[in-house]
């Protein structure tokens, strides 16, 4: 069952609370954010029909919004999403290198997860890391500089911190 | 050493807590614009200043702001453009990563001047990180009094929100940002009526670039005229430049727009040179959208003069042999980078980013994307470069928004400067797999020496 837990709903509230009488709709790009955090990763229509309904909007204002934006993941991934910056000035610092080393590392192209759901390999547009490239998004932060060395490490990181939460 | 406004204490210790941040000076320009000024003389120093736009399209600020609208009993807003999104450009998340309580400071004071009691940060929703960042810096301002009910005693309330989006570089134009801001897709608005009249929930609103809303800080602590008095021409203040790309010092540099590109370029203060002790072929001085210049148009006008680092001297010679200061993203190409490749990449950023609102923006872009694609894998026809160049005339000038034109520029100036190297891929179709175009007749024809 679809559901914000208790403290969801105080951080649902908040959200609202920051517009206007009347234009919760407002609220509908966080408050995707929110749903996508605690329900799995990826917004799933009935996850969509949910939040329509706490907004008090037609479910059809939010698919919109959904499949609009390219951080709304309209189906499952993997627990660690490498999101790697593939335009111009991260290409001219050699991403392609790094997305080509990840795919091969993990045997999955762009667009795939692997097979144990852990990783899903992701080419992005421009994420503003420009002088720090090349780089990925990995959850909420950015790895910069990376070399093959440090894609090994993250790997490495992310596959003890499935473990050891098992 | 030039001036610097922004980013003079953004290494200092702790700068980005509000004790360390008030006792280098911070908060210092809310005190007197709410002591000792009214809204209006506020906008009137930032019209003295001729501080311009710094999100990419350089309007004057002071101007933006009086044109806003004040019917009675309408609330009206301001909106921090945080959306940073252009390929190139990463100076407000430097700056709001490092120095937030700036950013706060100079939204006060210019919610203040614009009678704004709920302000908006539009943040791209990429910079998660950012957002504990910058609610951290509001709550400590509220606990100190700078925002809230009744701030310094002078009946003004202020809140600030931060709003994450969701990944959409659309959403950095203004009307397309505000409609996100309502929790729609971000598809530009027709523009009359302006944001200033009609803008979140149809109420007066004003559009600010982070980098804009931070100089407000020094224009109001040392005046508008002295602000005036840094850099040159119409380019006045400071402007923070965002380089990338094969140089050895990537980085952010606040510059105060009198130095030259050459120098910009390879002095040990900003760039530091060209990474691997290699040479300068290519340069896209204002973020993707602006034209890309050749080494020697470059760091000298056609007419032979020094090129520097301002709005003026960058777009010296219009689109034929100039650029743009754009959103300051510098992006540097080395000899042994390709044109054809770079420009593919961007004509697949902006497929990726169109709204898909108006037709010659939405195909045309693809269009571009699949012929620089076929063209760079070396599947190309030499009809396919005078094909781009028609769709790109087709798309730039006749869209509602300015991506349409965004796209189409860089393609535009690709084939322009670049064009034996696009003929190259069609007539050395295999060798253009093995191999880069390389430098050829582009080089800066000045000696520089190379830094490695």
């Amino acid at each position: 069952m679809t559901k914000f837990s208790e403290t969801q709903l105080t951080e649902f509230n908040r959200l609202v609370a920051r517009y206007p009488e009347g234009k919760q709709k407002s609220a509908l790009l966080p408050v995707l954010h929110l749903a996508q955090d605690s329900f799995g990763g990826w917004l799933s229509s009935e996850t969509m029909d949910y939040v329509a309904e706490l907004l008090r909007i037609a479910p059809i204002e939010v698919y919109e919004v959904a499949t609009f934006y390219s951080m709304y993941n309209l189906k499952p991934v993997g627990k660690y999403m490498f999101e790697v910056c593939q335009t111009g000035p991260c290409m001219l610092r050699g991403s392609d290198d790094i997305v080509a080393y990840i795919g091969e590392k993990l045997s999955i192209k762009p667009g795939e997860t692997t097979a144990d759901g852990l990783f899903t390999l992701k080419t992005v547009e421009c994420l503003g890391a420009c002088g720090y490239a090349p780089m990925m998004q990995l959850g909420k932060h950015y790895r910069e500089h990376l070399t093959k060395e440090k894609v090994d490490a993250i790997i490495d990181e992310c596959r003890k911190t499935a473990a050891a939460n098992n | 050493m030039g001036v610097k406004l922004l980013l003079e204490k953004a290494h200092v210790e702790g700068i980005r807590s509000y004790e360390v941040y008030r006792r280098e000076g911070g908060y210092r320009s809310v005190e007197k614009a709410i002591k000792t000024m009214g809204p209006e003389a506020i906008v009137e120093e930032v019209k003295k200043s001729g501080l311009r736009g710094r999100g990419g399209a350089g309007f004057p600020a002071g101007m933006k702001w009086s044109f806003i609208a004040k019917p009675e009993g309408v609330p009206r807003h301001l909106v921090c453009n945080a959306d940073e999104s252009e390929p190139g450009t990463f100076k407000d998340r430097y700056l709001m990563e490092f120095i937030p309580h700036l950013l706060i400071e100079g939204l006060i004071v210019s919610s203040f001047a614009l009678g704004s009691n709920n302000t908006y940060i539009y943040i791209r929703g990429e910079y998660a990180w950012i957002v504990d960042i910058l609610e951290q810096a509001i709550g400590e301002a509220k606990a100190n009094g700078f925002l809230g009910k009744n701030i310094l005693g002078s009946g003004f309330d202020c809140e600030i929100h931060v709003q994450r989006g969701a990944g959409a570089y659309i959403c950095g134009e203004e009307t397309a940002l505000i409609e996100s801001l309502e929790g729609k897709r971000g598809n530009p608005r027709i523009k009359p009526p302006f944001p200033a009249i009609q803008g979140v929930w149809q109420r007066p609103t004003v559009v600010n670039n982070v980098e804009t809303l931070a100089a407000v800080v020094p224009i109001i602590n040392m005046g508008g005229e002295e602000y005036a008095k840094i850099g040159v021409g119409k380019s006045t203040g400071t402007k923070l430049m965002s380089a990338c790309g094969n140089i050895n010092k990537p980085g952010v540099y606040e510059i105060d727009m009198t130095i030259s590109v050459e120098e910009f370029i390879y002095s040990d203060e900003y760039c530091g040179g060209i990474a691997n002790g290699k040479r300068l072929k290519a340069c896209i001085p204002g973020g993707s959208s602006v034209p890309i210049l050749p080494a020697n148009l470059l760091l000298k006008t056609a007419k032979g003069e020094t090129r520097y680092m301002n709005y003026e001297s960058l777009s010296d010679g219009g689109f034929a042999t100039g650029s743009m200061m754009g959103s300051g993203g510098f992006i540097v190409l080395d000899e042994d980078q390709c044109v054809v490749k770079n420009t593919y990449t961007f004509a697949r950023f902006y497929r990726h980013e169109s709204c898909g609102q108006c037709s010659p923006c939405r195909e045309g872009t693809g269009w571009m994307e699949k012929l620089l694609y076929r063209l760079e894998k070396g599947q190309g026809k030499s009809s396919d470069i005078d094909l781009l160049w028609d769709i790109q005339r087709k798309i730039e000038g006749n869209t509602i928004c300015p991506l349409g034109d965004a796209a189409a520029w860089p393609v535009a100036a690709a084939i322009r400067h670049f064009r034996d190297e696009f003929e190259w891929h069609v007539t050395h179709a295999a060798e253009a797999q093995t191999r880069n175009f390389g430098l050829a007749h582009y080089a800066d024809p000045i000696h520089v020496p190379t830094t490695v």
